[in-house]
Protein backbone atom coordinates (compact mmCIF):
# COMPACT_ATOMS: atom_id res chain seq x y z
CA UNK A 1 0.00 0.00 0.00
CA UNK A 2 2.78 2.44 0.83
CA UNK A 3 4.15 1.63 -2.46
CA UNK A 4 1.13 2.81 -4.34
CA UNK A 5 1.03 6.12 -2.58
CA UNK A 6 4.42 6.65 -3.22
CA UNK A 7 3.92 6.12 -6.92
CA UNK A 8 0.79 7.91 -6.82
CA UNK A 9 2.82 11.10 -5.34
CA UNK A 10 5.90 10.96 -7.66
CA UNK A 11 3.00 10.11 -10.83
CA UNK A 12 1.42 13.86 -10.21
CA UNK A 13 4.81 15.30 -9.72
CA UNK A 14 5.30 13.80 -13.16
CA UNK A 15 2.60 15.34 -15.03
CA UNK A 16 3.31 18.18 -16.53
CA UNK A 17 -0.42 19.68 -16.88
CA UNK A 18 -0.46 19.44 -13.17
CA UNK A 19 2.89 20.47 -12.68
CA UNK A 20 1.51 23.65 -14.81
CA UNK A 21 -1.30 24.43 -13.02
CA UNK A 22 0.93 24.23 -9.24
CA UNK A 23 -1.39 20.99 -8.16
CA UNK A 24 0.50 19.40 -4.54
CA UNK A 25 -0.35 16.00 -3.45
CA UNK A 26 -1.31 16.21 0.16
CA UNK A 27 -2.67 12.71 1.71
CA UNK A 28 -3.35 9.70 -0.28
CA UNK A 29 -4.52 6.27 1.05
CA UNK A 30 -6.48 2.98 -0.04
CA UNK A 31 -9.15 4.67 -2.89
CA UNK A 32 -8.36 8.33 -1.40
CA UNK A 33 -6.69 11.09 -2.75
CA UNK A 34 -6.35 14.80 -1.40
CA UNK A 35 -4.46 17.68 -3.95
CA UNK A 36 -4.35 21.19 -3.70
CA UNK A 37 -3.74 24.12 -5.58
CA UNK A 38 -2.49 27.36 -4.28
CA UNK A 39 -4.10 30.61 -5.94
CA UNK A 40 -2.07 32.23 -8.82
CA UNK A 41 -3.09 35.03 -10.82
CA UNK A 42 -2.92 32.86 -14.40
CA UNK A 43 -5.61 30.97 -13.57
CA UNK A 44 -8.21 33.69 -12.88
CA UNK A 45 -11.05 32.66 -15.22
CA UNK A 46 -13.50 36.06 -14.14
CA UNK A 47 -10.79 39.60 -14.90
CA UNK A 48 -13.54 41.51 -13.11
CA UNK A 49 -13.47 39.51 -9.86
CA UNK A 50 -10.42 37.09 -9.67
CA UNK A 51 -12.27 34.04 -9.80
CA UNK A 52 -10.58 31.45 -10.47
CA UNK A 53 -11.90 29.33 -14.11
CA UNK A 54 -13.90 26.75 -13.74
CA UNK A 55 -11.36 24.62 -16.23
CA UNK A 56 -9.01 24.76 -13.75
CA UNK A 57 -11.40 23.25 -10.80
CA UNK A 58 -12.51 20.58 -13.44
CA UNK A 59 -8.15 19.54 -14.52
CA UNK A 60 -7.74 19.29 -9.97
CA UNK A 61 -10.86 17.06 -9.95
CA UNK A 62 -9.37 15.28 -12.95
CA UNK A 63 -6.20 14.49 -11.53
CA UNK A 64 -7.28 14.12 -7.85
CA UNK A 65 -10.29 11.13 -8.56
CA UNK A 66 -7.65 9.86 -11.05
CA UNK A 67 -5.07 9.60 -8.20
CA UNK A 68 -8.30 7.97 -5.82
CA UNK A 69 -8.31 5.33 -8.48
CA UNK A 70 -4.42 4.80 -8.54
CA UNK A 71 -4.27 4.44 -4.74
CA UNK A 72 -7.04 1.37 -4.95
CA UNK A 73 -5.84 -1.96 -3.62
CA UNK A 74 -7.27 -3.21 -6.97
CA UNK A 75 -5.70 -1.15 -9.37
CA UNK A 76 -3.31 -2.86 -11.25
CA UNK A 77 -1.76 0.03 -13.04
CA UNK A 78 -2.57 3.74 -14.79
CA UNK A 79 -6.24 4.99 -15.50
CA UNK A 80 -7.76 6.89 -17.57
CA UNK A 81 -10.90 9.09 -17.47
CA UNK A 82 -13.85 7.90 -18.74
CA UNK A 83 -16.46 10.23 -18.04
CA UNK A 84 -16.66 13.45 -15.26
CA UNK A 85 -18.96 15.78 -14.15
CA UNK A 86 -18.67 18.79 -12.44
CA UNK A 87 -21.35 20.77 -10.31
CA UNK A 88 -19.74 24.58 -9.32
CA UNK A 89 -21.96 24.94 -6.47
CA UNK A 90 -20.12 28.63 -5.63
CA UNK A 91 -16.92 30.64 -7.32
CA UNK A 92 -13.59 29.99 -5.26
CA UNK A 93 -12.71 33.14 -2.72
CA UNK A 94 -9.68 35.07 -4.77
CA UNK A 95 -6.42 34.46 -3.19
CA UNK A 96 -7.39 31.07 -1.29
CA UNK A 97 -5.60 27.39 -2.24
CA UNK A 98 -8.59 24.66 -3.88
CA UNK A 99 -8.22 21.21 -2.19
CA UNK A 100 -9.91 18.76 -3.38
CA UNK A 101 -10.45 14.91 -1.67
CA UNK A 102 -11.47 12.28 -4.33
CA UNK A 103 -12.72 8.69 -2.98
CA UNK A 104 -13.04 5.79 -5.30
CA UNK A 105 -16.10 3.75 -3.91
CA UNK A 106 -16.94 1.43 -6.01
CA UNK A 107 -14.07 -0.63 -8.96
CA UNK A 108 -15.04 -3.16 -10.82
CA UNK A 109 -13.02 -5.51 -13.12
CA UNK A 110 -13.63 -2.85 -15.70
CA UNK A 111 -14.99 0.31 -14.33
CA UNK A 112 -13.69 2.42 -10.82
CA UNK A 113 -16.74 4.86 -9.51
CA UNK A 114 -15.28 7.70 -7.97
CA UNK A 115 -16.53 11.76 -6.10
CA UNK A 116 -14.88 14.10 -5.35
CA UNK A 117 -15.39 17.29 -3.05
CA UNK A 118 -13.27 20.62 -3.53
CA UNK A 119 -13.25 23.81 -0.72
CA UNK A 120 -11.29 26.89 -0.19
CA UNK A 121 -10.80 27.90 3.13
CA UNK A 122 -14.37 27.77 4.34
CA UNK A 123 -14.36 24.03 4.23
CA UNK A 124 -17.92 23.57 5.61
CA UNK A 125 -18.85 25.36 2.54
CA UNK A 126 -17.98 22.89 -0.75
CA UNK A 127 -17.02 25.21 -3.97
CA UNK A 128 -17.77 21.89 -6.52
CA UNK A 129 -18.34 18.36 -6.09
CA UNK A 130 -17.49 16.36 -9.37
CA UNK A 131 -18.58 12.65 -9.79
CA UNK A 132 -16.74 10.21 -12.56
CA UNK A 133 -16.09 6.76 -14.52
CA UNK A 134 -12.32 6.10 -14.99
CA UNK A 135 -11.02 2.77 -17.17
CA UNK A 136 -9.39 -0.22 -14.95
CA UNK A 137 -6.74 -2.00 -16.66
CA UNK A 138 -7.38 -5.60 -17.13
CA UNK A 139 -5.24 -8.00 -15.38
CA UNK A 140 -2.49 -9.60 -17.39
CA UNK B 1 -40.71 54.60 -48.03
CA UNK B 2 -37.97 55.72 -45.98
CA UNK B 3 -34.43 55.57 -46.98
CA UNK B 4 -32.50 52.41 -46.60
CA UNK B 5 -28.70 53.07 -44.70
CA UNK B 6 -26.13 52.51 -47.03
CA UNK B 7 -24.57 48.70 -45.16
CA UNK B 8 -21.42 49.18 -43.79
CA UNK B 9 -18.18 48.32 -45.51
CA UNK B 10 -16.76 44.45 -44.72
CA UNK B 11 -13.59 46.41 -43.08
CA UNK B 12 -15.80 48.17 -40.39
CA UNK B 13 -17.65 45.07 -39.62
CA UNK B 14 -14.90 42.73 -39.46
CA UNK B 15 -12.29 45.08 -37.39
CA UNK B 16 -15.29 45.38 -35.17
CA UNK B 17 -15.96 41.95 -34.83
CA UNK B 18 -12.27 40.57 -34.63
CA UNK B 19 -11.41 43.30 -31.91
CA UNK B 20 -14.45 42.39 -30.06
CA UNK B 21 -13.05 38.93 -29.91
CA UNK B 22 -9.48 39.71 -29.54
CA UNK B 23 -10.56 42.06 -26.37
CA UNK B 24 -12.68 39.42 -24.74
CA UNK B 25 -9.71 36.47 -25.25
CA UNK B 26 -7.00 38.52 -23.84
CA UNK B 27 -8.83 39.83 -21.05
CA UNK B 28 -8.89 36.15 -19.26
CA UNK B 29 -5.63 35.17 -17.84
CA UNK B 30 -6.54 31.55 -17.75
CA UNK B 31 -7.22 31.30 -21.64
CA UNK B 32 -3.77 32.93 -22.28
CA UNK B 33 -2.28 30.41 -19.80
CA UNK B 34 -3.70 27.75 -21.67
CA UNK B 35 -2.46 28.98 -24.83
CA UNK B 36 -6.26 28.71 -26.21
CA UNK B 37 -7.41 30.83 -29.44
CA UNK B 38 -10.36 31.61 -31.09
CA UNK B 39 -11.40 31.84 -35.21
CA UNK B 40 -14.69 33.59 -36.63
CA UNK B 41 -16.72 32.79 -39.19
CA UNK B 42 -19.35 35.14 -39.58
CA UNK B 43 -20.60 34.68 -35.60
CA UNK B 44 -19.41 30.79 -35.72
CA UNK B 45 -16.59 30.83 -33.05
CA UNK B 46 -13.78 27.34 -33.61
CA UNK B 47 -11.69 27.21 -30.05
CA UNK B 48 -7.99 26.31 -31.37
CA UNK B 49 -5.80 24.30 -28.31
CA UNK B 50 -2.13 24.53 -29.99
CA UNK B 51 -0.28 21.61 -28.45
CA UNK B 52 2.31 22.32 -25.60
CA UNK B 53 4.03 20.09 -23.53
CA UNK B 54 2.53 21.75 -20.19
CA UNK B 55 -0.93 20.35 -21.46
CA UNK B 56 0.41 16.82 -21.25
CA UNK B 57 -1.28 14.72 -18.60
CA UNK B 58 0.70 10.88 -19.03
CA UNK B 59 4.30 11.33 -20.11
CA UNK B 60 4.29 7.71 -20.66
CA UNK B 61 1.87 8.00 -23.92
CA UNK B 62 2.30 10.86 -24.02
CA UNK B 63 -1.63 12.14 -23.69
CA UNK B 64 -3.39 15.39 -23.22
CA UNK B 65 -4.43 15.94 -19.63
CA UNK B 66 -8.11 15.19 -19.04
CA UNK B 67 -8.77 18.26 -17.09
CA UNK B 68 -6.71 20.58 -19.87
CA UNK B 69 -9.36 18.92 -22.37
CA UNK B 70 -11.97 19.72 -20.00
CA UNK B 71 -10.89 23.33 -19.41
CA UNK B 72 -10.67 24.04 -23.41
CA UNK B 73 -14.34 22.17 -23.60
CA UNK B 74 -15.15 24.72 -20.76
CA UNK B 75 -13.23 27.76 -22.08
CA UNK B 76 -15.20 27.51 -25.85
CA UNK B 77 -18.48 26.73 -24.49
CA UNK B 78 -18.63 29.80 -22.51
CA UNK B 79 -16.91 32.25 -25.11
CA UNK B 80 -19.35 30.95 -27.26
CA UNK B 81 -21.87 31.77 -24.90
CA UNK B 82 -21.06 34.77 -24.22
CA UNK B 83 -20.18 35.79 -28.49
CA UNK B 84 -23.75 35.15 -28.69
CA UNK B 85 -25.07 36.78 -25.86
CA UNK B 86 -23.15 40.56 -26.70
CA UNK B 87 -23.21 40.02 -30.36
CA UNK B 88 -26.29 42.25 -31.22
CA UNK B 89 -25.13 44.97 -28.70
CA UNK B 90 -21.85 44.64 -30.41
CA UNK B 91 -23.16 44.84 -33.74
CA UNK B 92 -25.51 47.81 -32.71
CA UNK B 93 -22.02 49.56 -31.41
CA UNK B 94 -23.15 49.80 -27.65
CA UNK B 95 -20.19 47.82 -26.58
CA UNK B 96 -17.10 50.61 -26.90
CA UNK B 97 -14.31 48.04 -27.64
CA UNK B 98 -11.73 51.54 -26.99
CA UNK B 99 -12.48 51.89 -23.92
CA UNK B 100 -13.34 48.44 -22.59
CA UNK B 101 -10.74 47.04 -20.13
CA UNK B 102 -10.73 43.64 -18.23
CA UNK B 103 -11.82 45.24 -15.07
CA UNK B 104 -15.22 46.74 -17.22
CA UNK B 105 -16.01 43.66 -19.26
CA UNK B 106 -19.35 42.44 -19.53
CA UNK B 107 -20.18 40.17 -16.63
CA UNK B 108 -19.59 36.25 -17.98
CA UNK B 109 -22.33 33.05 -17.77
CA UNK B 110 -21.75 31.32 -14.69
CA UNK B 111 -20.96 27.44 -15.00
CA UNK B 112 -23.94 25.74 -12.86
CA UNK B 113 -22.90 21.85 -14.05
CA UNK B 114 -20.20 19.92 -16.35
CA UNK B 115 -19.98 17.25 -18.00
CA UNK B 116 -17.16 15.69 -20.29
CA UNK B 117 -17.00 12.54 -22.07
CA UNK B 118 -13.83 10.93 -22.97
CA UNK B 119 -14.17 9.53 -26.51
CA UNK B 120 -10.74 8.90 -27.22
CA UNK B 121 -6.92 9.65 -25.87
CA UNK B 122 -5.85 13.13 -26.60
CA UNK B 123 -2.88 13.25 -28.19
CA UNK B 124 0.27 14.92 -28.44
CA UNK B 125 -0.85 17.57 -31.00
CA UNK B 126 -3.72 21.11 -31.64
CA UNK B 127 -7.28 20.45 -30.63
CA UNK B 128 -10.00 21.96 -31.93
CA UNK B 129 -13.94 22.47 -30.41
CA UNK B 130 -17.36 23.94 -31.52
CA UNK B 131 -20.28 24.59 -28.91
CA UNK B 132 -23.68 24.88 -30.07
CA UNK B 133 -25.80 26.44 -27.50
CA UNK B 134 -29.12 24.02 -27.59
CA UNK B 135 -31.08 26.80 -25.43
CA UNK B 136 -30.03 30.15 -24.69
CA UNK B 137 -33.26 31.49 -21.88
CA UNK B 138 -32.89 34.88 -20.07
CA UNK B 139 -31.48 33.34 -17.18
CA UNK B 140 -30.46 30.06 -17.78
CA UNK B 141 -28.61 28.41 -21.00
CA UNK B 142 -27.74 24.50 -22.24
CA UNK B 143 -24.87 24.16 -24.52
CA UNK B 144 -22.86 21.41 -26.16
CA UNK B 145 -19.11 21.07 -27.34
CA UNK B 146 -17.67 18.97 -29.38
CA UNK B 147 -13.71 18.49 -29.62
CA UNK B 148 -11.50 17.09 -32.28
CA UNK B 149 -8.05 16.68 -33.52
CA UNK B 150 -7.06 15.60 -36.83
CA UNK B 151 -10.27 14.60 -37.92
CA UNK B 152 -13.50 16.33 -37.74
CA UNK B 153 -15.61 13.41 -37.52
CA UNK B 154 -13.82 11.53 -34.85
CA UNK B 155 -14.19 13.40 -31.69
CA UNK B 156 -11.85 13.05 -28.96
CA UNK B 157 -14.07 14.90 -26.24
CA UNK B 158 -17.54 16.18 -26.05
CA UNK B 159 -19.51 17.49 -23.53
CA UNK B 160 -22.66 19.01 -22.29
CA UNK B 161 -23.00 22.41 -19.56
CA UNK B 162 -25.77 24.24 -18.09
CA UNK B 163 -25.45 28.22 -17.39
CA UNK B 164 -26.67 31.37 -15.56
CA UNK B 165 -26.63 34.03 -17.46
CA UNK B 166 -25.83 37.54 -16.44
CA UNK B 167 -29.12 39.88 -15.82
CA UNK B 168 -29.06 42.51 -18.48
CA UNK B 169 -26.73 45.02 -19.11
CA UNK B 170 -27.68 48.48 -18.78
CA UNK B 171 -27.09 50.32 -21.76
CA UNK B 172 -26.16 54.07 -22.25
CA UNK B 173 -29.76 55.31 -23.41
CA UNK B 174 -32.21 52.87 -22.36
Amino acid sequence: MVDIVAMAKQFIHALPHSVMLGMEPREMGAGEASISMPYKEELIGDPVTGVIHGGAVSALMDTCCGAAVMCHPDNRGGTATIDLRIDYMRAATPGQTIVARATCYHFTRSVAFVRAVATDDDTGNPVATATGAFTVEAKK
Amino acid sequence: MSPRSKPESVQVIKQRRDTALRVLTEAVPYIRFLGIEFERRGDELTGILPFKQGLIGNPLLPALHGGATAAFLEVTAVMTLNWFHLWDDLEAGKINLETLTPASLPRLPKTVDFTVDYLRTGLPRDAYARARITRAGRRYASVQVEAWQDNRERLYAQAMGHFVMPAPRETEGE
